[in-house]
């Protein structure tokens, strides 16, 4: 049923401001300046409600991903997404990273499927990758890793990122099969703009998994709402023009950006490239579903091999509760 | 002939099933752009002109095509024929595309243009036309290849381009092109990434491919006013596959040609000896387009090996993996010892000193007119000179000439 079918109540507030209701989301209560402002809002709320109802399966079970974002959204709070290579330095301190991140509060975890040739990449995450291919690491392994993780994980959703390359020379199918059934909920196929999606688009959607695609400051209006209705799970929005990396700070023009994308969808917005410091992440936080952190927390990684893995989960675990608190904590003034 | 092939690629990008776009969606936009820019270009008298102008009068276009009579009499066959790119500016077909694009630059107001290079000779061709035109320019050398390559290094810097010594990944020509990626993806507003093959996202295999077709074309003509008829073979070299696309292209349409691809064979066929692509790879995704790759079970891109390190590359065009299983081209490949021999003949029997690359199309084409009949006309892309493998040669043939 389209948003726009139900009976939506604006009233006027005694603040001059207006409350949009309405009876199909009782929880939820939409306040603005202009009575359109209101109802536009509350439209978009309805409109993701409605998205997720139709997308649960015949058990009502959600995909792990539109749970989350629902139960943040109800909590009013945001996600943080850290990112960590697979098998870097090994797939052992692989899952003592994802029991660290867990405890530090991550809310989703992305793992990258090491590559030999990541465009997107930056240096760090290039040599994440590098390190963990260097011990021959193979999709197999990292799948069934991705199966031992489920008791470390408590329920965190996985989310992998991979090139189209090593989901092409698999077969997309199988790819598909395995990472659902290893508990993968939704994939990033960051190489894979929407032109070329659309068979992975439907075998994705059909296994109940998520494609979650990725607009950029170059991306034309027109063609982020495309973007916007093609992804699902969440819109990753890439703070910078450029690769994955950190960045002193953020172009201001990315709040601009999730504001066009915000009157564009009620998809959760996520940002991630250059996002690594609690600045960053207090930058953001009014703007956004989630912010995804990769670069910083790999870089800690460099130390392996002349520090135990212990010292670095704990190091990662430390920059992580940071930008959690930065993320969730409202500032004291 | 079947239209399929003729009339590639399409709006897609795609040749056949190959092609495509598979790039982060940073640079779609700029994908899209360069694509109006480009189909501008060629509907606009004037540039067509201005490229002329250069391709003749800075290039040195047209280049011969030159009877090889004692390579003929080696042979004891058809007769062989060497379209002369090693003539052009530069000494390699490199150029012909360097100067298209950076007119396309010029025309899309771009100050700074990019490109990666293997063995140097597209980096320095990329650095001649940015000194040419005033362009800023940055090339990506892997750390190996920058150590081997010292004079073309050196070229470049006097020619006014950074070189940018790459030393992630393998460190030659492959993760040469991902840092270049990399760079337009950060500067991708005033910035033309001048890719060197006919390799890449869509339209660079096009585009690279026509501007290359001024080999075809010429040759064509040439074989005509000539000999009265058109060449019963064309043979080129295939590492990414540009002066091999551009010399076939012109000729796709005539049923009569039979074209051969020529691959590294490097030391053998074992994975991690060759560069033969065509020929041991799969369907795959590397730079940003689907098309024949080496590659492992996973999908990881393969080690690659050749003497000549302008076909020492895992991928190749897309149009050659579309040609390829169209059966309009034939695609072989010969080893480096066989390569080294060739240079060698070349050399001392026509007074040539060819790349290494060329050296490759060279000896199979030996092959091919010594089973021909004497009035048959084989066309060889000869697409470098050898100055640049002087030292490798020198190494490989037990000489010492110091550098």
């Amino acid at each position: 049923m389209p948003a726009s079918t139900c009976t939506i109540v604006v009233e006027p507030r005694t603040d001059g401001r207006f409350r949009a209701t309405c009876h199909l989301l009782p929880d939820a209560e939409c306040v603005a300046d202009t009575e359109a402002e209101a109802r536009a809002a509350l439209e978009r709320a309805l409109e993701f409600h409605l998205r997720q109802r139709a997308l649960a399966d015949d058990n009502g079970n959600l995909n792990p991903i539109d749970a989350l974002f629902l139960r943040l959204r109800r909590e009013g709070r945001k996600a943080f997404m850290p990112f960590i290579a697979a098998g870097d330095p090994d797939l052992p301190g692989t899952t003592l990273l994802v029991r660290e991140l867990v405890a530090a509060g991550a809310s989703l975890i992305e793992i990258g499927f090491p590559y030999s040739d990541p465009i997107a990449d930056g240096p760090v995450i290039q040599a994440s990758y590098t390190r963990a291919l260097a011990h021959k690491l193979k999709l197999d392994d990292i799948f069934g890793w991705a199966e031992s993780v489920r008791e470390p994980l408590q329920g965190v959703p996985l989310v992998g990122m991979v090139s189209y390359s090593l989901v092409h020379r698999r077969g997309a199918t199988a790819f598909l099969d395995r990472a659902r059934q290893v508990g993968f909920a939704g994939l990033i196929v960051p190489d894979l703009p929407i032109d070329e999606a659309e068979s992975l688009s439907a075998l994705t959607a059909e296994r109940g998994l998520k494609l979650i695609h990725l607009v950029t400051p170059t991306t034309p209006p027109e063609r982020a709402a495309r973007i916007a209705r093609l992804s699902t799970g969440f819109l990753y929005c890439v703070s910078i023009t450029g690769i994955t990396g950190e960045r002193d700070r953020l172009p201001e023009q990315v709040l601009e950006q999730l504001q066009r994308l915000r009157s564009q969808t009620d998809l959760p917005l996520c940002v991630g490239f250059g996002v690594g410091k609690p600045e960053h992440v207090r930058m953001l936080r009014d703007h956004v579903d989630g912010v995804i952190v990769g670069s910083a927390l790999v870089r800690k990684l460099e130390q392996a091999g002349k520090k135990p893995i212990e010292g670095i989960a704990r190091d990662v675990g430390e920059l992580a509760r940071s930008l959690v608190t930065a993320l969730n904590v409202p500032v004291e003034v | 002939m079947t239209a399929a092939v003729t009339t590639v690629p399409d709006a897609r990008g795609r040749f056949g099933p190959y092609g495509g776009r598979f790039v982060p969606e940073t640079l779609m936009h700029a994908l899209d752009q360069l694509t109006l820019a480009y189909a501008a270009a060629q509907e606009a008298p004037e540039f067509q002109k201005q490229l002329d102008y250069y391709l003749r009068q800075y290039v040195g276009r047209p280049t011969p095509l030159y009877f090889a009579e004692r390579l003929t009499a080696h042979a004891g066959g058809a007769r062989i024929f060497l379209k002369r790119e090693d003539l052009n500016h530069t000494g390699a077909h490199k150029i012909n595309n360097c100067i298209g694009q950076a007119l396309l630059a010029k025309r899309m107001g771009k100050p700074r243009v990019i490109a990666e290079t293997g063995a140097g000779q597209h980096g320095v061709a990329t650095a001649t036309a940015a000194a040419l035109f005033g362009f800023s320019c940055q090339v990506y050398m892997g750390e190996e290849d920058v150590r081997r390559q010292k004079l073309n290094v050196f070229k470049m810097r006097q020619l006014g381009t950074e070189v940018v010594s790459v030393k992630s990944g393998s460190r030659t020509l492959r993760d040469a092109i991902n840092e270049a990626m990399r760079d337009w993806m950060a500067t991708v507003e005033h910035t033309h990434y001048i890719i060197g093959s006919v390799v890449g996202p869509h339209p660079f295999p096009m585009m690279v491919r026509d501007f290359q077709s001024v080999i075809g074309r010429e040759a064509r003509q040439q074989c005509l006013d000539q000999t009265g008829r058109l060449p019963d073979v064309v043979l080129a070299c295939v590492g990414g596959g540009s002066n091999s696309a551009g010399a076939f292209y012109p000729f796709v349409g005539d049923a009569s040609v039979e074209l051969v691809g020529v691959e590294a064979g490097g030391r053998g066929p074992q994975p991690g000896q060759h560069a033969s692509t065509l020929s041991h790879g799969q369907p795959g995704v590397l730079h940003g387009s689907y098309s024949y790759v080496l590659q492992d079970a996973d999908g990881q891109t393969a080690d690659v090996h050749s003497i000549s390190a302008g076909l020492d590359y895992p991928g190749v065009g897309p149009e050659h993996s579309h040609w390829k299983d169209s059966g309009r081209v034939r695609y072989t490949h010969v080893g480096d010892a066989e390569a080294l021999e060739g240079f060698k003949l070349c050399c001392k029997l026509e007074g040539i000193i060819p790349a290494l690359e060329t050296s490759h199309a060279v000896v199979e084409a030996l092959r091919i007119a010594g089973k021909r009949a004497k009035q048959d006309v084989v066309v060889v892309c000869f697409s470098g000179r050898g100055d640049k493998d002087c030292f490798e040669a020198a190494r490989l043939l037990g000489e010492e000439i110091g550098e």
